[in-house]
């Protein structure tokens, strides 16, 4: 009557176990950092302990089923109670149970290191997305869910990330201790990487520490894993790490970039202040050609005293300026020249000699034009 | 609702049970109560699986299918709440009524008006928390754990609701407990001295004293939450001065030893069905009693095992998984114990004993992982993935529900007067035993490979395995409605059941008729 | 029933449990600050500072500092700088600054946080803008300072730690109308 469940599943527990397939992932990943490879050692080695016990004490009981019963002509024995087996097995549990806690304690200790960290990265949980801060770097910003709405609504083929992908993931370099500071903006979050055995709560109003050194460069996921309200499904953690040369290559562009939208947007720039940056720009950039009245060298080079081009609309002018014309002497200045000169530039041309437009072109306007450009 | 004892006439009880439905409002007869109990429980356990259902819909594929992500989150939360609250508790509490005054030779409950109250709030509290599902803002939304702030600064309107209606079932449950520790304590049978109580009879008032202890301290946490949201205080508001992580503290006192709440009476019922079906007396009844009172006693100083990650400094992590670890020990002799117990026995497999040995086996299997959880470090992988999902279903779906079905079947002839049909009885274990292992066998895979936990949709890599437990949960779930089928069947007939339908049974429960007569032991039984 | 006597006693005694246990869920949250204050969960800094005032010049600490805004609050916050080296013993001030760019007053709590959690217990100030609510009318801008000293026990091996604020909007339960202009 009673099958062999457990037989079934022991086997079946086996196969799955001895080969790695694909598409049936059945155990845990053993990592890409120390300590995510020392925890899965310690599940691995927990799992066999409780395999070989499960065996042992299903095994007994199976053999009990299948020859103790009245069926087979059984008289059920009286004993009811030993104190030598009961003490035995109250005591080889506990000396198993000391077996496993010492390297638990071990690797517990190790991921409660203080020591000294190469960067520092302040995480953020917001419903629903992460938001990451380099501490001291000037670099931060918002990581959110990149998976398009038709896919989640099953009108678009899911592809091999789906869920998992975000529009920028946090960047880090390989072999640096990272620390990472979390905390919340309103409920709590769960921030963890399953490659790094991270995961630490995101608390309001606290923060909380966890670290990794990340052995090799690659791309790894992970989601967030407290509840936090309607989209908890939809806020993934994506890492990417880097060789160091190319992580400083990346921060280096991201400070850049920083450093260059807080110039741009920190300052309320004035008419008058645009003309007299442009003034400069001009005389050291343009005059040669357009010379210092802005009458030019016609046919050559034409005047820009009263052309259509910087009497009329802007955005006309600007992208000639940023783009050149080819062709001619006039060089696309937008890979030249920064945001500030060619916002300067185009403003001073626009209102010098006469050509009183009275209207100005921002720096942003022109890292909005180049951020167009380049996507 | 189907009288269960009613056609059955008793000259020589004068006190018969009254006629209609008014017998059942104003009832304070044990058997009665019981039964409303194990009914009330069963409708819930078919709501709260019908919840379930849901969740398993939407899981079947990956994208967003049938429900909202919103929506999700109701279900998963009611699903746990009723469950919980509503299934396996008050089914336990029904057990409890209808055969603690059998096994110990009383007349009655101690407090029977009190118990007809206790009964009646149920029902109230359900209502209450179910019909927020259909308000504007939907129904509790924020997991069974209802983890502040999302359940109070950025909760629905609802909230209230649930908060009441969370009052109600610690209320009810409270005035259960003591009704069962003042029935045991002092309504004895002459000669029933402590330790010849029956198990289920002991783990039942090792379970009641759990129930004081915390069903007061969730009353505490759910009032200041209710305080937090309406009376300005912050309790758990950073905000204000108050911690969000207090409240995880607080409601894992309660949560934890509530875990065991789920679970002892389990042992204590199967810690009488595998005896009776082994012929052989209980294996080590005194480590059994003393096991349990150490399970019950260290589920007080482990709860913070359920929050690895939250930030808890070195020496709080190594102390908690120590004694988390620790429970292993008494669970381990139990599970030796009944192993002993079957040993060298004279054995039969009816149903009662094919849903007792599963308790046993597939309990392990979530004790082992329950083992794997303890570990601290290795918990960081875990936490809040479905391995937890599987491990938690693992202890309460063969461990809490296979315990009650179990009880159920031992103890129909005795309630009904009519033995249940033993193949449809069997056809009933072994479906819910495939659908089950295939619902939750497979959620430590995907819980491994990294799927999180309360997320209504998931990458592709998951995809096959959500399948097979969605299938497996279809099947679980419609083998249930089957289950109301045999009970039915029963009540309505079937071959007569003896005193002592079950050859190896011991206990005053069997010396009384089946059905067991409206009063019982009204001059009570000398017991040797 | 014979026990009649002893039935209402114990029922009694239940209920006192009951009550107990009910009071203890409260109890539960100043232990649960007792615990956290001696222990540093949570990074609760610790109380004021008694240990020996002079400077132990023998070894540096990396003070961090953070600033994070809750979800609706639309204040510029932020520390003058990222961090500060510290000597254990002698008093360091840091300045945050804090500006309410809207149209209305407005009033904020800002809440302390350290890690790691094993420096909290260490870490004591002794003056800090968290101490109070603080309102800004718009477009008023403020230096808020904190002052604080590191423990000559904090533990060796802890060679930085993070401070960590939360600015939280609290004008609906605290209406700036009602409370000085602390600044």
């Amino acid at each position: 009557m009673m099958r062999h469940p457990h037989v079934w599943m022991g086997l079946l527990l086996w196969s799955i176990f001895s080969q790695a397939n694909a598409a049936w992932t059945v155990n845990m990943a053993p990592g890409a950092t120390e300590i995510s490879h020392a925890v899965f050692d310690l599940h691995m080695t927990i799992f066999w302990i409780c395999v070989v016990i499960g065996i042992i004490v299903f095994g007994a009981m199976f053999w009990s089923m299948m020859v103790h019963r009245r069926s087979t002509g059984q008289v059920a024995a009286k004993f009811h109670e030993s104190t030598t087996v009961e003490i035995l097995w109250t005591v080889v549990p506990l000396l198993i149970l000391v077996a496993m806690a010492v390297p638990a304690t071990a690797t517990l200790i190790k991921m409660y290191d203080t020591s000294e960290p190469d960067i520092d990265i302040q995480i953020t949980g917001y419903q629903w997305k992460w938001h990451y801060k380099y501490l001291g770097q000037d670099v931060e910003f918002f990581s959110n869910l990149a998976t398009p709405a038709e896919q989640i609504h099953n009108k678009e083929a899911k592809g091999e990330h789906y869920l998992l992908e975000v529009d920028k993931p946090l960047v880090l370099p390989v072999g640096a201790k990272v620390r990472f500071l979390v905390t919340s903006a309103d409920v709590i979050h769960s921030w963890w990487v399953p490659a790094f055995a991270v995961k630490r709560d995101a608390i309001p109003g606290f923060v909380n520490e966890a670290w990794t050194r990340i052995d090799k460069p690659g791309l790894y996921r992970g989601q967030c894993a407290e509840l936090c309200g309607k989209d908890h499904g939809f806020m993934p953690i994506v890492v990417d790490v880097k060789e160091k040369g190319d992580y400083d290559k990346w921060l280096a562009e991201r400070k850049a970039e920083a450093a260059q939208l807080k110039e741009l947007t920190s300052k309320e720039w004035t008419l008058d202040e645009l003309k007299e940056r442009g003034d400069k720009i001009y005389h050291t950039t343009c005059v040669a050609c357009h010379q210092a009245e802005g009458q030019g060298l016609p046919p050559m080079f034409p005047a820009l005293k009263g052309s259509k081009i910087a009497t009329g609309p802007k955005e006309a002018h600007l992208s000639l300026v940023f783009h050149g014309k080819p062709g001619t002497a006039m060089a696309a200045f937008g890979k030249q020249l920064s945001e500030v000169d060619i916002a300067a530039v185009v403003t001073y041309e626009r209102n010098a000699w006469g050509n009183n437009k009275g209207d100005m072109v921002t720096p942003k306007e022109v890292l909005e034009l180049k951020q167009a450009e380049s996507k | 609702m189907s009288a269960v004892i009613d056609d059955h006439g008793h000259a020589d009880h004068a006190h018969g049970p009254a006629k209609g439905l008014m017998r059942w409002v104003l009832t304070t007869n044990h058997k009665d109560i019981g039964t409303l109990y194990l009914w009330f429980a069963f409708c819930m356990f078919l709501l709260g699986g019908s919840f379930a259902m849901v969740i398993r819909a939407e899981l079947f594929q990956p994208g967003l299918q049938i429900v909202e992500p919103a929506f999700f989150n109701q279900m998963t939360t009611m699903h746990g709440l009723v469950m919980v609250f509503g299934a396996v508790m008050p089914a336990f509490v029904g057990l409890a009524n209808w055969m603690i005054p059998l096994m110990i030779g009383a007349p009655d409950m101690a407090l029977p008006r009190m118990n007809n109250f206790s009964f009646w709030l149920l029902p109230a509290a359900f209502l209450l928390l179910v019909s927020t599902l259909f308000t504007a803002g939907g129904g509790p939304n924020f997991g069974w754990t209802f983890y502040a702030p999302l359940s109070t600064t950025y909760a629905p309107e609802s909230v209230t609701y649930f908060i009441f209606a969370i009052h109600l079932m610690g209320i009810s449950s409270i005035m259960g407990a003591i009704n069962v520790i003042a029935t045991i304590l002092n309504l004895r049978a002459p000669g029933m001295t402590l330790m010849k109580m029956p198990l289920f009879v002991w783990t039942w008032l090792i379970t009641a004293f759990l129930l004081i202890a915390v069903m007061p301290v969730l009353a505490g946490c759910v009032t200041m939450m209710l305080m937090d949201i309406h009376f300005g205080t912050s309790f758990f508001s950073a905000a204000g001065g108050g911690d969000p992580v207090l409240f995880q503290h607080v409601f894992w006192f309660f949560g934890h030893p509530e875990v065991y709440i789920m679970i002892l009476p389990a042992f204590g019922a199967v810690s009488q069905i595998i005896p009776t079906f082994s012929r052989k007396p209980l294996f080590g009844y005194t480590s059994m009693v003393y096991a349990t009172a150490s399970i019950a006693f260290l589920s007080f100083i482990v709860w913070a095992h359920h929050m690895f990650v939250v930030g808890i400094p070195l020496v709080g992590e190594l102390f908690f998984m120590y004694a988390t670890m620790l429970i292993a020990v008494p669970t381990g002799v139990k599970v030796f114990n009944w192993a002993s117990t079957m040993w060298q026995g004279s054995m039969t497999f009816e149903t009662p004993m094919l849903f007792a040995v599963a308790f046993v086996i597939l309990f392990s299997i979530g004790g082992f992982s329950g083992l794997m959880l303890a570990i601290a470090p290795a918990d960081f992988q875990y936490q809040d993935t479905y391995f937890v999902v599987a491990h938690f279903h693992y202890v309460l779906v063969p461990g809490a529900i296979f315990g009650i079905f179990a009880s159920a079947y031992y103890w129909l002839p005795k309630w009904t007067g009519h033995m249940y049909d033993e193949t449809l009885g069997k056809l009933h274990f072994w479906l819910s035993f495939v659908g089950m292992n295939l619902t939750f066998f497979p959620m430590h895979f995907v819980g491994l490979a990294g799927m999180p936990r309360r997320i209504p949709d998931y990458n592709l890599q998951f995809a096959d395995f959500n399948m097979v437990s969605s299938i497996g949960g279809f099947m679980f779930g419609a083998t249930q409605i089957f289950f109301l089928f045999i009970v039915i069947k029963t009540i309505r007939g079937g071959p007569p059941a003896p005193a002592k339908p079950w050859d190896g049974a011991e206990g005053l429960e069997w010396s009384v008729p089946s059905p067991a007569p409206y009063h019982t032991f009204t001059t009570p039984p000398e017991v040797k | 029933m014979a026990d009649s006597i002893s039935m209402k006693k114990l029922v009694t005694r239940l209920l006192g449990v009951v009550v107990a246990m009910f009071v203890f869920g409260f109890a539960l949250v100043p232990i649960y600050d007792v615990m956290c204050k001696a222990f540093g969960i949570n990074g609760k800094t610790a109380g004021q500072y008694e240990g020996e005032q002079t400077v132990d010049t023998s070894r540096q600490v990396r003070v961090q500092f953070l600033s994070t805004n809750n979800i609706d609050m639309p204040w510029d916050f932020y520390p003058k700088h990222d961090e500060l080296t510290a000597n254990p013993g002698a008093v360091n001030e840091m300045i945050f600054i804090a500006r309410n760019p809207t149209d209305k007053p407005m009033s904020a709590q800002a809440v302390p946080s350290i890690a790691p959690s094993t420096a909290a217990a260490y870490f004591h100030k002794t003056e800090c803008f968290c101490f109070t609510q603080q309102v800004l009318q718009p477009g008023q801008q403020i230096e808020m300072p904190v002052r604080f000293i590191v423990d000559r026990d904090m533990p060796k091996d802890v060679k930085h730690l993070t401070l960590s604020y939360t600015l939280f909007d609290i004008t609906a339960r605290h209406p700036p109308v009602a409370v000085n202009t602390g600044g």
